[in-house]
């Protein structure tokens, strides 16, 4: 089994009121130097059988289409290495 | 014949029963549609009514969007059947693509609930039919993820074409752009907006207000005439 992640942000053209909020606590908490904060949301897909193209291409599709709403969110599908993981 | 309008229900829509009720009071028989049904029981209109469908997970009206009975009232939107989304509603308009722009949380991240002024821009949609453009109405407003937001394409477009539908006055309860509270499509059979004229059919209940009413009258004037 094999772990792909597909992160979806906010367009940097689009207001983040949520990121703001956050940005704003900071410095109450004691968080200094943190001029901006965006958030977003992170998918972890665990696939059945080989990330090859083209289950690549239908996770791609899963995102344009489901996990990322294309107006207002940008997408980026990665595929988790394995071995880096384990090692840490 | 009466007009039969269908109201659908989502897992998580609550004012379904409220929708049922508008239609009723404006006399037209309301059929109400389960979101499992593809079957659209051939009703002359559709209403998808506010709440919260599928908990809002994802994106608001981001599940709905893929449900049954979207597949159907997609398809017939397309054909001309009038469609009206409120509230979540209009958040799954917009995610069906069937109305531009999309839906961002509050610029104040509090859910909001107030008794809202709008002006009516355009008698020109199949749900407006029984205002008159430039007329104030005020019916309730209660959401979260209720920022109106498109680039400015697509904003210049909206107002060039006559298709912003409802603005807000006053005030701006969200950060809307432009003042948004709703927009139809270009042919005006699909009109999707924030507040809830749903809530103010009847002078006994909510504001006290029947100024929500047009917007059944409006479409059951529609159907009767075609």
């Amino acid at each position: 089994m094999a772990r792909v992640v597909v992160d979806v942000m906010l367009k940097p053209e689009i207001l983040d009121p949520q990121g703001q909020a956050v940005q704003r606590a900071l410095p109450r908490l004691g968080f200094q130097g943190i001029s901006d904060v965006r958030q977003g949301k992170r998918f972890e897909l665990e696939v059945d059988g080989p990330v090859d193209d083209a289950a690549l291409a239908r996770i791609h599709e899963m995102a344009e289409t489901f996990l990322a709403n294309t107006v207002i969110e940008d997408f980026v599908v990665k595929v988790e290495d394995e071995k880096a993981e384990e090692e840490k | 014949m009466t007009a039969r309008i269908g109201v659908v229900t989502f897992p998580g829509t609550l004012d379904d029963r409220d929708t049922q009720r508008a239609v009723r009071v404006a006399g037209a028989e309301a059929v109400p549609l389960w979101h499992k049904d593809k079957d659209l029981k051939q009703v002359d209109a559709v209403v998808l009514p506010g709440g919260f469908s599928y908990g809002d997970y994802l994106r608001a009206g981001a599940i709905s969007r893929f449900s049954p009975v979207m597949e159907s009232v997609i398809d017939q939107a397309k054909a001309g059947m009038p469609v009206l989304g409120i509230c979540n509603g209009f958040q799954v308009l917009t995610e069906t693509h069937l109305l531009p722009g999309a839906m961002l949380r509050n610029n104040h991240l509090h859910f909001i609930c107030r008794e809202q002024k709008l002006r009516v821009e355009t008698d020109r949609t199949a749900w407006t039919a029984d205002y008159t453009p430039g007329q104030e109405i005020s019916i309730p407003l209660k959401n979260i993820d209720g920022q109106y937001t498109a680039d400015e394409r697509t904003l210049d477009m909206l107002e060039a074409e006559g298709r912003v539908a409802f603005r807000y006055l006053d005030t701006n309860p969200n950060g809307s752009l432009r003042d948004i509270a709703g927009i139809t499509n270009e042919a005006g059979n699909v009109v999707g907006l924030m507040p809830h004229p749903e809530h103010a059919v009847e002078p006994l209940v909510g504001t006290g207000r029947t100024d929500g009413l047009g917007f059944f009258t409006s479409i059951l004037k529609k159907l009767v005439n075609a």
